[in-house]
Order: structure tokens, then sequence, then C-alpha cells
């Protein structure tokens, strides 16, 4: 018993420090990538000298090093916000105005319990899924989640008291609600492809191979689905193209009444969305950890080969191929942040309630038909 | 066939009007696509030039457009009026004959000359103290124009005139002769005069620092 616990606890220690740590660096990285998308070259100047007896020298140059990358200003972010005013309007309510943003992170990093982050490891006669929680319900459980995330986001505006941060609140709730229906919708294409809604049995079954050579993943069986999901998950985030609720030239947003490190945990839980949404992409859509054509004993190719692999590789690929995974699609988040600019408010609308939902039933449909005419 | 400016008169008209999108064009996904595309060949090609410069390669391929300003600085046009300097003699003594016709011309009234008298007969005078107040200085050049010596002229091609205080934007003769000498530590000085014997060891100051992209003096 004692030992299940140690090894739940080493898995969210795991999850949890992956998690915060991808959400942390996409300060970074959204310095520098936009930097490079727009030929700059972004944060390089934030570094610190540490004295003789912390390591001196060497230490001080790969420090040097890292703040000549702009590593060292996400640093700088978190001591700044620690270090500033912690201030809470007149008219706002003290108690939920600080519960807010604890709400929207808290959320947002709970919904990764249910993601499996690696194939299942077989050591001293147990098998160790690599997954927080192994919940069968696990999409919705997710879903669920991430919906409530959005409470803290609601609230936020709510009680701040700040007509500007109501306004911002009531986008977000309006924007989650259009865009929600169609993401989960979105979904039951998949669930009915994969005919389950354990995350980790999902993944498994995108290890089959179709017709022989194409591996079995969400975004070949549900190409519509998967776009679609993208889109409402974006929306989700509530970053640019879809930053309505927190539209800095038009309101200021939810958060506009918050400063210090709280409104560094609104800018936490948005980072932790987007790291959500990559791996929830990368686990419905795109194999999760599934590297292709690779099983428990080795690669099966389809021209015959087999390459035979120990099961320590076979996890450490499987972690790998889903880190990777993840990467690029925060990756590929952050160019479209970068690329599109703002819908309007009509246009979002129009693009969730008009285009997305009914594609999304019709992609419904076609999936059905097609699923019966199979089996 | 309308002439070109009739055309573009329509156009103007015609300006206000949205055009119908095409069915495409109302699909977003191949724009958006086209705008990603675009904007990733940036992010790749930049990435690889910046990882190339650390390794050393492609150096003369530029990755990206800033110029880190302290460090690097954009190349001026050589007639751009920028901070003043005395131009000298030969000999190392400045050229300056205190005339007093750019403290004449000059409309913000910001040159502040006291004369003395040469030791050379030939030379009827010199400035014993030559200061330009550069925070009244609006750089209109017409002191360069003024001087019938070429003793004053405006092609330093620095232009990072900061300080502390309005006395810090003085520059008195030893820094308008040695641009560049004075370090904006150093507590501003008002009307330094240049005695005679101080006045032939002028040549013999150490000559101003070189600053990263400015390009040599010319004699």
């Amino acid at each position: 018993m004692w030992a299940d616990l140690a090894i739940k606890l080493g898995v969210s220690g795991l999850v949890l420090l992956g998690v915060l740590n991808f959400a942390g660096m996409q300060t970074w990285l959204e310095r520098k990538q936009s930097a490079l998308m727009q030929d700059r070259i972004g944060a390089n100047r934030a570094y610190f000298t540490v004295p003789w007896w912390l390591g001196g020298a060497p230490v001080n140059w790969l420090l040097r090093k890292l703040g000549g990358l702009g590593i060292l200003n996400a640093l700088a972010d978190v001591l700044k916000l620690l270090t500033k005013e912690d201030f809470i309007p007149q008219t706002a309510d003290r108690w939920l105005h600080t519960l807010a943003p604890l709400l929207a992170v808290f959320f947002a990093i709970l919904a990764f319990a249910a993601i499996p982050i690696g194939p299942p490891v077989e050591v001293w006669g147990r098998v160790i899924p690599l997954q927080v929680a192994d919940i069968n319900v696990g999409l919705l459980v997710v879903l669920a989640l991430a919906s409530i995330g959005v409470y803290g986001v609601i609230l936020a505006g709510m009680v701040s008291g700040s007509n500007l941060a109501t306004l911002g609140g009531l986008r977000a709730s309006s924007q989650m609600l259009a865009y929600e229906i169609a993401l989960g919708v979105s979904l039951i294409g998949v669930i009915m492809c994969y005919a389950t809604l354990d995350l980790g049995q999902v993944v498994a079954r995108q290890g089959q191979l179709l017709w022989g050579w194409l591996p079995m993943w969400g975004v070949v069986v549900q190409p519509l689905g998967c776009v679609i999901f993208m889109t409402a998950a974006l929306a989700e985030t509530k970053r640019i193209p879809f930053d309505l609720p927190e539209s800095e030239p038009e309101i200021i947003g939810y958060f506009t009444e918050y400063s210090g490190m709280k409104f560094g945990l609104f800018f936490l839980s948005d980072f932790v969305e987007v790291v959500l949404v990559a791996a929830l992409t990368t686990t419905l859509f795109f194999g999760g950890w599934q590297v292709p054509y690779l099983a428990r004993d080795g690669f099966h190719f389809p021209w015959g080969a087999f390459v035979a692999v120990s099961h320590l590789a076979y996890v450490g690929m499987g972690i790998a191929a889903f880190t990777v995974k993840v990467m690029a699609f925060i990756w590929f988040f952050m160019l479209i942040r970068w690329t599109l600019p703002r819908f309007r408010y009509d246009q979002l609308m129009h693009l969730g309630w008009k285009i997305l939902f009914p594609l999304s039933l019709a992609n419904i449909a076609v999936t059905a038909v097609v699923v019966v005419a199979l089996a | 066939m309308a002439s070109l400016s009739e055309q573009l008169l329509h156009r103007i008209r015609d300006a206000h009007k949205r055009r119908k999108l095409t069915w495409w064009e109302r699909l977003y996904l191949p724009a958006i696509a086209q705008g990603l595309l675009l904007t990733s060949r940036h992010f790749w090609r930049n990435l690889f030039l910046h990882v190339a410069h650390r390794l050393g390669f492609f150096r003369e391929v530029p990755a990206s457009v800033t110029i880190q300003y302290p460090d690097e600085r954009r190349k001026t046009a050589p007639r751009l009026r920028t901070r003043h300097r005395l131009t000298q003699r030969p000999d190392g003594t400045p050229r300056c004959v205190a005339c007093m016709m750019c403290e004449t011309i000059c409309p913000a009234h910001c040159i502040y000359i006291t004369p003395g008298e040469h030791p050379d007969p030939n030379i009827e005078k010199y400035a014993k103290s030559f200061d330009i107040d550069l925070g009244k200085c609006v750089y209109c050049g017409y002191c360069v124009e003024a001087c019938p010596e070429d003793a004053i002229r405006m092609d330093t091609q620095r232009h990072d005139i900061a300080a502390y205080s309005r006395d810090g934007m003085w520059l008195d003769i030893i820094e308008l002769l040695h641009p560049g000498s004075r370090q904006h530590t150093d507590p501003p000085k008002k009307y330094v005069q240049l005695e005679l014997d101080e006045f032939r060891k002028l040549s013999h100051l150490p000559p101003s620092p070189p600053t990263s992209g400015t390009p040599p003096l010319p004699a």
C-alpha cells in the first residue's frame, strides 16, 4: 500500500514538474519565438552573478550564457511579480478575489491527472501506468475540469468590482459556452472510433495500424474532428486569436484588478491551459506516447523488418515521444498566437455557433455511418 | 481605356466599398495556412542563422534587424549634423581665431567664446575658452557655415548626449578639441580657460577613445 502511494506520488510529482516547467518556460518561448518570427532578437540581457561560495566563475559563466539566451527572464518575471504589491480594490470581495486565480490555476493543473504521459511500466512484477489517475472516463474528467477552470475567470471578473473586469468575465463565459460545445461534440467522433472514454485506452488503440502501414492516430481517422478540436481548444486557452476576455486594447480583461503574483497565477493558468490543450491534442489525435511502429517488444516496420527494443528503452521512447509532440504543439499554438489577429466578437460567435458546431455535428453523423458500415 | 489618373480616381472612390469575398477566401483556412507558413519560415530561418552565428558560420547574413544600441551603433551618413568638434592646426592648436561669427549667428545662443591674444603676430586672436551648451543647441549647423576658418565642424557622428544635469551637457574646449575625452562621470566644467602654455601642450592630450561604428575622424 505504501509502495502504491509512493509510486503515485512519484508519477504525480513528475507530471507536476513537467507541466509547471513547460508552462513557466512559455514566457521564455513567447518572447524568443515571437522575436524570431519578427526578425528581432528578443530577451537577451537578464542575468545575475553568484558569489564564489556558490560556485563562482563557472556558474557565473553558465548564468551569463543562459541570460544571453533570455532564459533567466522567466526567473526575473517571477521575482518581480512576487515582490509587487498585492492590491485588492475596496469594491472587491477580498475572499473571492483571492480565490479566483487559485481556482483558475488549480483546475488547469488538475486536468493533467487523467493524461497518460507514457506507456505502462512493468517493473518489480508490477504494472505502473504512467498516469496520475487511471480513470475509465478520463476524457469526461478532463473536459469537466477544463470547463470548471473558466469559473476562476468568471469569478475574477465578477468580484473585482470593476466594469472592465466584469466585461472580461462575461466575454469569457459566453466564449467558453460557444466553444465548449463544439469541443465536446468534436470529441464524440474520437470516442466512437476508439470505443472508449479511457484516455489510456485511447492512446493504446492508436497504436494499431490502418491497412498495415498507417498508424491509426486520431488525426487520420478524424481529420475534421482534429481541426475543430484544435480551433475550439485554442479558444479555450483564451489566447490570440481568441483572447476576447483579455483583449488589452478594448477592455483590459478579467484580471484588470489583479496585481503581483495573483496576476501571475492567471498568466500561469493561461500557459498551463496551453500545455493542457497541447497534451490533449497529442493524446487524442496524435497518438499520445505512441511512436509509429513501436510495439511493446520493438519496432515492427511495415516492410517486415523487426528491431528489438528493451522495455526500459520502450518506456523512455514513449515518454520522449509524448514530450516532443506536446512541445511541437505548444510551438504551433504559439505560432498561431503570433500570426493571426484577434477575432471581432461577432465573428467569434459566428465561428463558434454557426461553423464549428454544425461541422462537429456533421462529423459525428459521417463518423457514425462509417463506423456502422465497417463494423 | 481610361487614363491612369482616372483609374486611380475610381480606385479611391471605390475604396470604401467592400469587395465580396470569394468562397475560397471565406474559408479562411488557406489564408491562415499561408500566414503560418510565412511566419514559420521566418522563425526557422532566423533560428538556423542564430545557431550558425554561435558556431561561427554565415556571420555576414544577419539573423535579425535589431541594432543593439549601446553595443552596436547605426551607421550614419557622413554629412549628418552630429556633435560639434573644433578642428586643429597641424601643431595641434585650435584653428579657431575667436572671430565670434558662430557665437553671433547661433540662433540658440549656445556658444560662449572668450578671446585671447595669440602669440603669433600673423594670427590676431585665439579662443581662450570655447563652450557649447548642448542643452540649448538646435543642431542647425549655422556655426559650421559661418566659420571662416573651418574651425568648427559637426561630423563626430556622436549623438548620444545624455547627462544627469543641465551642466553635464556643457562642452568645454578640451572636449570639443578631443571629442569623447570627457567621461560622463566627470564633474561638468564651464568656461575652461586655455592659457598659452597649456595651449602648446594640446597636441599631447591623449587621443579620444574610439567608439564602435564611428568612422575615424578626418584629419
